[in-house]
């Protein structure tokens, strides 16, 4: 072996441990930026009031609710628009979610294949709206560039599954390097195809902290314009009282 | 009794069109019933040949949290295939989307044996294929979803962990079937390629199985013969057969009704015939037998009529077939564009007797005033 091989050989070695240093420190910096969002995101509680506008063929559709949540395994929906839905209750409590039709006056609980089902028509499934864990907790992250996305510095963020059974197996964010808050997210099959994507917006400050007041949930192999979900009002860490976790606020 | 059909007759043949329209409209009924239930029991072979033929083989081996009926079972209604159950068709179903032309449309991928030749579905087209992820689909989803042989689209699932994934399949070939089952939002695919995309190897929701199938008891496996998968569609026609027999009851209780009238008519206006037979000799009985044999002979003057049209037009029908319209074609069922009749022996013999039969009794009950009677008053003329 020459001089000029071994120098070879040392340069594709310095280059190798550069790399993993590098994506080391950018895994570690990903890390924390997520776990900056994670804190953006989720409170000890959340009460949000909430319209859900529903893009159809022809039509647009409008679902009003009350929303009240505590930790990521605790929620409770109230609809309050349009007269067909009002008084629908939805709760979830850890991985079961009932639902109480005011109209029946019954409470099924939703489960394995029904969990699938779109809600009321949106291109959210009740499994996308259950699925609250925290992003740090179930994905490894990677920066994997620096962009301008709608005049604001961001960074783009891959997340690959480290927990199986996921719905989704990768996710792209689109992160504001400012606010600590995601601007757009693609979710991506295990093949790779793009499936849906989501556009946040409007992000306010409340409290301490920027939350996007709007978002746009897109089934990426369907036409049309997805659906929107717009944040009328939000409050954290405010007391909910404990029956609004418990089966009895089923009822009418 | 030769005395009373001569007489029957020569009555009859006098009346001329009276009777010509009597007996019209008896075979009209005579033709009417025989072709509708030959069209339900040509439903009936030809449903349950291609439902055997397509969809259940001699029977289906099912794994006990499995329900075809029920969707739902299809997320947990499979299992590890049995050592020793070869020689049977594996079948494994799996909830999946695709997106024709941007809608979404929910289907079940139903990953077969591609060797197989126990169903009618050619899955060898599967095999011969050189696409990446070929798939057959029938003509009812190729109609719903505007999809054509060659077009690719894409198909979202979700593998055994629950993660989704998504290719673009292609449609190598659209067979055309007349049951539903196999055809309505299902995929068929290569069972090897489904364990693949899904993770869910050498599973199974169901076998067909074939007629040497032994049928010893699997463990969390049961058995169904075809008998009992064909129940349903056995039910379902012989309801339609029962709901169909309104309208020749009908017609029937129509021509009966014209029969009964006429007799009451005849022994109205033939008090003189029946006094004069009474006269000389004949006792009230043989008068009554007189009057209901005449009504009979309607029967089988009907019958011969309705053979003059009926068998050509029951030949041409069995020859052409009865074509059944797209939209009742869409119903579920299996049920093909052009029903052939079928004429059992049973049918014909079982219309005929009917027929005679009823026509006896609505003779028989106006001739009964016959016995109570006065000879002397008949003879005279007087009305009674």
């Amino acid at each position: 072996m020459d001089f000029t091989n071994k120098r070879h050989i040392i340069n594709f070695l310095s280059f190798l441990m550069s790399f993993h240093l590098f994506a080391q420190k950018s895994s570690e910096q990903a890390l924390k930026i997520i776990q900056k969002i994670d804190k953006n995101m989720f409170a000890k509680t959340q009460v949000v009031t909430s319209e859900m506008v529903v893009y159809g063929k022809r039509k647009k559709r409008i679902i009003k609710s009350r929303g009240y949540s505590k930790g990521v395994e605790n929620n409770y929906t109230e609809y309050l628009f349009p007269e067909r839905e009002k008084g629908t209750k939805m709760l979830k409590l850890g991985n079961r979610l009932w639902i109480y039709s005011p109209s029946t006056d019954r409470t099924i609980q939703l489960s394995g294949h029904l969990l699938r089902q779109s809600v009321m028509g949106s291109d959210l499934s009740y499994e996308d709206m259950m699925e609250e864990r925290k992003l740090s907790e179930i994905y490894t992250a990677n920066i994997i560039g620096n962009e301008v996305y709608n005049e604001v510095e961001v960074w783009v963020m891959e997340l690959i599954a480290k927990v199986e059974g996921l719905a989704y197996h990768k996710r792209t964010i689109w992160i504001d390097k400012n606010k600590y808050v995601p601007l757009k997210e693609n979710l991506f099959a295990k093949s790779g195809t793009l499936l849906k994507s989501t556009t946040f917006s409007d992000v306010k400050r409340i409290d301490s902290r920027w939350f996007p007041m709007k978002m746009n949930y897109k089934d990426v192999l369907k036409s049309g314009n997805g659906t929107d979900f717009i944040i009328l009002d939000i409050s954290f860490d405010t007391e909910i009282p404990e029956n609004y976790f418990s089966k009895n606020i089923l009822k009418r | 009794m030769k005395l009373e059909f001569q007489l029957a007759f020569k009555n009859l043949f006098g009346a001329r069109l009276r009777t010509l329209l009597n007996v019209l409209v008896l075979s009209f009924s005579f033709v009417i019933i025989i072709f509708l239930n030959s069209i339900m029991d040509g439903w009936d072979q030809q449903a349950q040949k291609d439902s055997i033929e397509w969809e259940f083989g001699e029977g289906h081996l099912i794994y006990e949290k499995y329900d075809p009926l029920d969707p739902y079972t299809i997320l947990e209604g499979h299992s590890k295939i049995p050592l020793n159950l070869n020689g049977l068709t594996p079948i494994l179903d799996h909830q999946a989307f695709i997106y024709p032309q941007g809608r979404m449309m929910s289907v079940v991928l139903k990953g077969i044996d591609i060797r197989q030749s126990v169903l009618k579905i050619p899955t060898h087209i599967l095999k011969q294929s050189k696409e990446s992820f070929p798939v057959i689909i029938g003509k009812r989803l190729a109609e719903s979803a505007k999809l054509n042989k060659g077009d690719k689209v894409q198909l979202r699932w979700r593998d055994a962990k629950g993660t989704y994934d998504a290719n673009t399949i292609t449609i190598i070939d659209i067979f055309d079937s007349n049951v539903p089952n196999i055809d309505n939002g299902k995929i068929w695919i290569d069972i090897n390629k489904l364990w693949q995309i899904t993770g869910l190897e050498n599973q199974a929701s169901y076998f067909i199985v074939k007629d040497d199938f032994n049928k010893a008891a699997f463990p969390y496996w049961k058995f169904k013969s075809k008998e009992s998968l064909l129940k349903n569609l056995k039910e379902l026609i012989d309801q339609k057969k029962a709901g169909q027999s309104f309208i020749y009851g009908l017609l029937l209780a129509i021509a009966l009704l014209a029969i009964f009238d006429t007799q009451i008519l005849s022994i109205f206006r033939r008090q003189k015939e029946i006094g004069t037979y009474i006269a000389l000799g004949m006792t009230r009985l043989k008068v009554v037998r007189l009057f209901t044999v005449e009504g009979s002979v309607y029967s089988i003057l009907a019958l011969l009529v309705g053979s003059i049209y009926g068998v050509p037009f029951f030949i041409y029908m069995a020859k052409s077939g009865f074509p059944i319209p797209p939209a009742d074609q869409k119903m579920g069922i299996a049920l093909a564009d052009v029903i052939y009749p079928v004429y059992g022996l049973k049918l014909i013999f079982s219309t005929i007797l009917t027929v005679i039969i009823s026509a006896t009794i609505v003779s028989y009950l106006p001739a009964r005033k016959i016995a109570k009677l006065n000879p002397v008053l008949a003879l005279k003329g007087k009305k009674q």
